[in-house]
């Protein structure tokens, strides 16, 4: 028995090995074919082509390799804000689902019902095309402003491409984040809940401090996923004209001719945004469960 | 059940194994891509689809226009039959790499010949003559008051990605020292949406696509395109470089459809011409070019006749550019350097001999 389970690994590690090792053969043998050879000297040449918003100083003239460096950061930006505004949401509405307010769980169920039917590129789609556009088109003036031509809030100038993939990320990934809320929440045992309202504590704070605290280590787990696809998915970012990494990349593609290598640079840069999301979803993981564990 | 896990997985990975393993294709080393093409009696051709004019799909469900006749005078070069062509629509970026790739044998997608497209270093592409002279330009709202790219310093233009129509924005706004803000989209489509939602002051594409656009709109007389002309774009179809056969019997297609016109050859009068050519043996130069002697098709691994098999398929160029883009048509475009050169245009043929 024994004997026979390791000889099923071995022919596993085996089989994978190989797996590897005829893609790599593939890539080779059409790199030969094709006789392009891999090379990365296009990075330092200028990418000549304008980008409608960066967080960092860049010009046309700037490098290929600064060009795709902006584009990450603006994919970065998008990212953090979305992760942020898609838990606050996410979370609002695992509540509601669970409140007693019998408007406030139907709403709430309504939003993930709806949310969770329609793909996402539709719902940017929507979002940019019928509601950012839809906006007048006005002068962008004032602390709060909302035009087709930019969006103003308290003074932070911000894009409606911007605007519209934010909007579509919070809404998507919320409406799955409610609901790993939701089953949470549901995890933790029903006499939790008769015992904070036994010491006279109201439901919001109850739900605060007892059993929040108790749903994380179900909810953790699924929530990295889902932050984890929120960063994929912010690549549909240039059906809606946002210069996201992807976007960037893709032109850089065409300009240079340099297909392998750009795909290969867009892989490693979303292995490194999410090694950086999981890395800090895990650190967090762990002193949620060691708080957990010291606490009983 | 805890043993049967592992041999599903070995065995799913297997089979995924042998799937790949047919992905590498160093096969035809040496052998043409025209073999492959009349061994399967089919021609994979590389469209838009998405272009009324050039390629569109007609309301009875089959694509149309300049690009598409293109592909059916190859097919009927080719393999006898212009009928016998899959058409795979395909976006900018997707283009190189499907012809790259071998999914598709020859890429008639209003592609626009350069340098970096043509050369070893670049995509490595063979182009074809062209077959339509097109140029960048801007179109604008007819009451926005503007009439110059200066006019529009420091704007939104929607732009396309993945193609030189981003370059060729970029070097002219540069060039002349005015600040823009391109804003970018995967698709055409997407392009017209947020230009006519007012999010840009302008869109720019080929002038071509730029009159294809507005004849859908609601108000077509309500936009106008600008008179600047920010690049040259010789549109012509391309196959993979290194395959001379391959390329050669593209070429020469394209120049039997101009030279047809040239000599005043129409689908209409093609066989009364074979006919003229079979009779009359002072006829040299038509004899030649209809394959009646002078075997130049199998110089080209073509059938001798050819030309005639294009003709009847599609007419000559003359007659494919009336049909898609004259006078009447959905897409009128005057056809200016598209002319023959002795009508004052650019199109003329090497000499058939």
């Amino acid at each position: 028995m024994q004997r026979r389970r390791l000889l099923l690994q071995i022919g596993f590690a085996a089989v994978l090995l190989s797996l590897l090792a005829l893609l790599i053969n593939n890539l080779a043998v059409n790199l030969i074919r094709t006789g392009l050879g891999v090379s990365f000297s296009w990075l330092q040449r200028p990418a000549g082509f304008a980008l409608a918003e960066h967080v960092l100083p860049y010009s046309p003239s700037d490098s290929y390799a600064w060009a795709l460096a902006v584009g990450w950061f603006n994919s970065l930006k998008v990212i953090l804000a979305g992760l942020v505004l898609s838990t606050l949401l996410g979370v609002g509405a695992g509540a509601a689902r669970s409140s007693g307010n019998r408007l406030l769980r139907n709403l709430a169920g309504a939003y993930v019902a709806l949310i969770r039917q329609v793909p996402l590129l539709l719902q940017l789609l929507f979002w940019y095309f019928v509601a950012f556009l839809g906006l007048p088109n006005t002068p962008a003036a004032g602390l709060i402003h909302f035009s087709n031509q930019g969006i103003r809030l308290l003074g932070l100038p911000l894009s409606v491409e911007f605007c519209s993939v934010l909007t579509g990320l919070t809404v998507f990934t919320g409406a799955s984040i409610a609901e790993i809320v939701r089953g949470g929440i549901n995890s933790v045992p029903r006499g939790q809940w008769e015992a904070y309202r036994s010491l006279g504590l109201a439901d919001g704070l109850g739900l605060r401090r007892i059993v929040l605290p108790q749903a994380l280590p179900a909810i953790l787990p699924a929530l990295t996923s889902q932050y984890l696809n929120l960063a994929k998915n912010s690549t549909l970012a240039i059906a809606v004209g946002y210069a996201d990494l992807y976007a960037v990349s893709d032109t850089t593609i065409t300009q240079t001719g340099r297909a392998i290598e750009g795909f290969l640079l867009l892989l490693l840069s979303f292995l490194l945004l999410n090694l950086l999301i999981s890395g800090g979803m895990a650190a967090f993981n762990g002193a949620v469960l060691g708080r957990l564990r010291s606490s009983r | 059940m805890n043993r049967s896990l592992p041999c599903i997985l070995i065995g799913a990975l297997a089979g995924l194994t042998g799937v790949l393993s047919g992905c590498a294709s160093l096969g035809d080393e040496g052998g043409s891509r025209l073999d492959l093409v009349k061994q399967r009696g089919e021609l994979l051709c590389g469209v838009s689809g998405k272009i009324p004019g050039f390629s569109f799909l007609s309301p009875d469900g089959r694509y149309e226009g300049l690009d598409v006749d293109i592909c059916r005078a190859m097919a009927a070069a080719f393999v006898g039959d212009s009928e016998k062509v899959q058409y795979r629509p395909l976006t900018a970026p997707e283009r190189f790499t499907a012809l790259r790739s071998g999914e598709i044998d020859l890429l008639s997608r209003n592609t626009t010949h350069t340098l970096s497209r043509d050369a070893v270093g670049g995509n490595g592409l063979s182009f074809a003559p062209v077959v339509f002279h097109d140029g960048q330009g801007l179109m604008v709202p007819a009451d926005s008051g503007v009439n110059s790219l200066a006019d529009l310093s420091g704007k939104a233009i929607c732009v396309g990605s993945g193609t030189t129509t981003e370059q060729n924005l970029n070097d002219a706004f540069q060039s002349r020292d005015l600040p823009y803000k391109p804003i970018k989209y995967q698709d055409l489509n997407q392009v017209v949406g947020g230009y006519l939602q007012g999010r840009c002051a302008a869109m720019t594409s080929d002038r071509s696509q730029l009159a294809a656009a507005r004849s859908g709109f609601a108000d077509p007389q309500k936009h106008v395109i600008l008179g600047d002309r920010i690049s040259k774009e010789p549109l012509a179809p391309a196959v993979v470089g290194g395959d001379q056969r391959m390329s050669d019997a593209m070429s020469w297609v394209i120049y039997a459809l101009i030279e047809a016109e040239e000599r005043g050859i129409t689908k209409a009068n093609l066989t009364e011409m074979v006919e003229k050519a079979k009779a009359d043996p002072s006829q040299a130069a038509l004899r030649r070019f209809l394959g009646v002697d002078g075997g130049l098709g199998s110089k080209l691994d073509l059938p001798d006749d050819f030309v005639v098999q294009v003709i009847q398929a599609t007419g000559n160029y003359g007659e494919i550019y009336a049909r898609h883009l004259g006078p009447g048509s959905a897409v009128e475009i005057p056809r200016g350097a598209n002319r023959l050169a002795e009508n004052g245009g650019l199109m003329i043929a090497p000499p058939f001999t």
